[in-house]
């Protein structure tokens, strides 16, 4: 996590629209989003969205509660990062030549990544885990050039047993 | 039984107890209309000369009466010109349910004939929302519209129903609607530390906003003030919420506030701040606003604790709620040294006021009340002729000022002055205008005359843009861009052209003349008053700026 980023758990209902009304309330409202990521839950009438967001305290006090005004949003839970389990993925298309090949699935193990597709030029890689361990891994991998990446904003979920009692 | 979603649509709208709906005919909506043509002994519609003034005129209603104002529009540009009125709904919290007709669902996204994406324009101008792609599904949506716009903070609610939604056949089956309920999550504990910050303060504010009015907390508010031994200071949306025959009452505070009121707003240690949200045009400077007192700020809108003004106790409620629960825990108290400060502002603010030899403003605005009663709705527009009825006139009773607070909408005025007029029964209603404003939506006139509302409209013209021209006056060192009008328009042949009577009055000896006439025509009034187009807005406190920065002459 980075300084002033906040995670945020959504649970919306699941219909046309609501991504934008979500969207739009942060850009009406200038708040930051860093990253957002939404599909549909284990019951197909929500969707959950993990949103990064930056900001103050103050900030996040008005995110949360103009977010709850949303007649769509069901559920908002701050997640405070020790206590919460965050995943980001990435893919990555690397360039290759019969000299540096080694070299990159080498640290894709070390990342514990995989590769995913194989080519004369180029490789193709997905790496998860949280947000600094990607970066390190992109900046590793740079030296030999990136043809394309592709990375998905974060999920989290609280760590230990105590399920969501969000209030379907 | 078995409905067409026109037939749900007005079948509902029925039952949750809607008798008038403002509108404009058209494509997309031409089988609402003609439903609403066999139900016309059940719903009456007003036709308006643009859909703005029928969304203005939907929001009035909904201020005077309490229950939401219900305006319906066709799609594409019928649905746009919605959009100013949604806006204006939105931020002074007024339930409009707006039913608007969009292209059937096939040729949705085609860009096809007046089509276009109005959910999605009124998105962040809206409580909330609706396209109904199923007709299944229109009656509870708009059960459920009615009940997000008049429950909680309310607000404006869209919806829009596809051409062939409105023709397809569903089962339906009346049902009663929900009762609102007064949300109130204050805690004992709460309240006893705001008790005792009460009791602790030597100079208490009690600043009351359009939360006021809309709870109908005016009496709590007044019981508040005597008990505590607290002036009242008032926002432009709270000013009706309390008499201004009230001793505590200091009428508006803020930019163009009364002096009284915003000085002892500025030297109080404690704020009760009752269903307002803190604009920037009421505070000013914020870290000066709170320099000496504390907040504690009453809303029922949880948003607005800590959105512009850290609160030092925010309670989340329902203001009447709230403050019922509060009262309880309060002993009385006097501030003697306190309110013979106020009193010296009183005395301050009435040496400050100068007035030259023409027909001020004021006197017109006094003149007026002469001829109105504490019942009758008072409409303005927007600008210096707004901000001198929010000084001058004295409102007794809370719903019958109605003003464009949070847009500040020039052209509100005359579909807000025919919706409140239909809202009071018809009665004799008054709208405060200026040349400019009037300008904006003066075709209402024709809805006026064709409904022979009693409108008596005071044009307050001085030839120019008043409010911008004040500030190119005092910010732009003279530089009046595009603010000098001096238009031919001949308002009196005007209202005449609409079929309405008009006069044009130079003093107060030619204005009474004109009123007595009006207050006794049946039909709309036109008065077209001059004044200086010198007239400026006193006191004003410069944007970002506070008390100490005050302009008084």
């Amino acid at each position: 996590m980075k300084k002033g980023q906040f995670i945020l758990s959504v649970l919306v209902a699941n219909h046309a629209g609501v991504l934008t009304r979500i969207s739009g309330l942060f850009s009406r409202r200038n708040f930051n989003i860093d990253s957002l990521n939404v599909a549909v839950t284990e019951d197909p009438l929500f969707s959950r969205m993990t949103i990064i967001a930056r900001g103050d305290e103050a900030v996040q006090e008005q995110i949360t509660k103009q977010l709850d005004k949303l007649h769509d949003v069901k559920k908002i839970e701050l997640l405070t990062p020790e206590k919460t389990v965050l995943r980001e993925h990435l893919l990555l298309k690397i360039k290759v030549t019969k000299k540096t090949r080694g070299e990159i699935v080498e640290s894709v193990n070390i990342f514990r990544g995989r590769v995913v597709d194989f080519n004369l030029d180029s490789l193709t890689v997905e790496v998860t885990g949280e947000s600094d361990k990607l970066d390190a891994f992109i900046k590793f991998v740079s030296q030999f050039g990136i043809l394309e990446m592709c990375r998905a904003g974060a999920l989290a979920v609280k760590r230990g047993a105590m399920a969501d009692d969000s209030d379907k | 039984m078995k409905a067409t979603g026109t037939k749900v649509i007005i079948e509902t709208l029925i039952e949750q107890g809607c008798d008038t709906v403002f509108g404009y005919p058209g494509g997309a909506v031409l089988n609402i209309y003609d439903e609403l043509y066999r139900n016309s002994d059940k719903i009456h519609h007003v036709i308006s000369a643009h859909e703005q003034g029928a969304a203005h005129a939907a929001d009035a209603y909904a201020r005077v009466t309490g229950k939401a104002g219900v305006v319906i529009a066709t799609s594409g540009p019928g649905a746009t010109n919605l959009v100013t009125g949604i806006a204006n709904a939105y931020l002074d919290s007024s339930p409009i349910v707006a039913i608007t007709g969009n292209v059937a669902l096939p040729l949705l996204g085609k860009d096809s004939f007046q089509e276009v994406d109005i959910t999605g324009i009124t998105m962040p101008i809206t409580k909330h929302n609706y396209i109904v792609k199923d007709v299944n599904e229109l009656a509870d949506v708009i059960r459920e519209a009615f009940k997000i716009a008049q429950s909680g903070r309310p607000g404006p609610v869209l919806i829009d129903v596809p051409k062939d939604v409105q023709t397809a056949v569903c089962d339906f089956e009346n049902k009663k609607p929900e009762k609102m309920e007064r949300i109130c999550s204050v805690t004992e504990k709460q309240l006893e530390q705001v008790a005792k910050l009460i009791s602790e303060s030597e100079r208490p504010y009690i600043y009351c906003g359009g939360g006021v009015v809309i709870s109908q907390a005016g009496e709590e508010i007044e019981k508040l003030a005597a008990k505590i031994d607290s002036p009242i200071g008032f926002s432009m949306m709270g000013l009706s919420a309390v008499s201004a025959d009230n001793p505590y009452w200091l009428g508006m505070t803020g930019m163009h506030g009364r002096y009284a009121s915003t000085k002892a707003n500025s030297e109080a240690d404690l704020i009760i701040a009752a269903g307002v949200r803190f604009s920037d045009r009421a505070t000013g400077n914020k870290s000066r606003y709170t320099q000496y007192a504390k907040v504690v700020h009453i809303d029922i809108d949880p948003a607005e604790i800590d959105k512009n003004i850290s609160a030092y106790f925010g309670l989340i409620g329902d203001v009447k709620t709230v403050l019922t629960k509060l009262l309880a825990k309060l002993e009385k108290k006097t501030h003697t040294q306190w309110m013979d400060k106020i009193q010296q502002m009183r005395i301050q603010e009435g040496i400050q006021f100068v007035k030259d030899g023409v027909m001020h403003p004021k006197d017109i605005i006094e003149k007026v009340m002469e001829y109105t009663d504490e019942n009758t709705i008072v409409a303005t527009d927007v600008g210096q002729h707004q901000m001198w009825v929010a000084q001058y006139y004295r409102f007794k009773k809370p719903r019958t000022y109605l003003t464009s607070g949070g847009l500040g909408t020039m052209g509100f005025g005359m579909g807000a002055a025919i919706g409140g007029c239909f809202a009071s029964g018809c009665k004799k209603t008054v709208l405060f205008t200026g040349d400019g404003s009037f300008g904006m939506n003066l075709n209402e006139m024709a809805t006026a005359v064709s409904n022979n509302l009693p409108l008596v409209i005071l044009i307050f013209n001085n030839g120019v843009l008043g409010m911008v021209r004040q500030w190119q006056n005092t910010f732009y060192d003279q530089r009046y861009s595009q603010t000098t009008l001096n238009r031919k328009t001949d308002f009196v042949k005007l209202a005449e052209a609409f079929g309405a009577t008009g006069f044009r009055v130079m003093d107060i000896k030619m204005l009474k003349e004109a009123l007595d006439t009006a207050f006794k025509t049946q039909g709309p009034v036109v008065i077209d008053c001059s004044i200086s187009q010198d007239e400026k807005v006193l006191p004003m406190i410069p944007p970002g700026g506070s008390i100490d920065n005050i302009i008084t002459r």
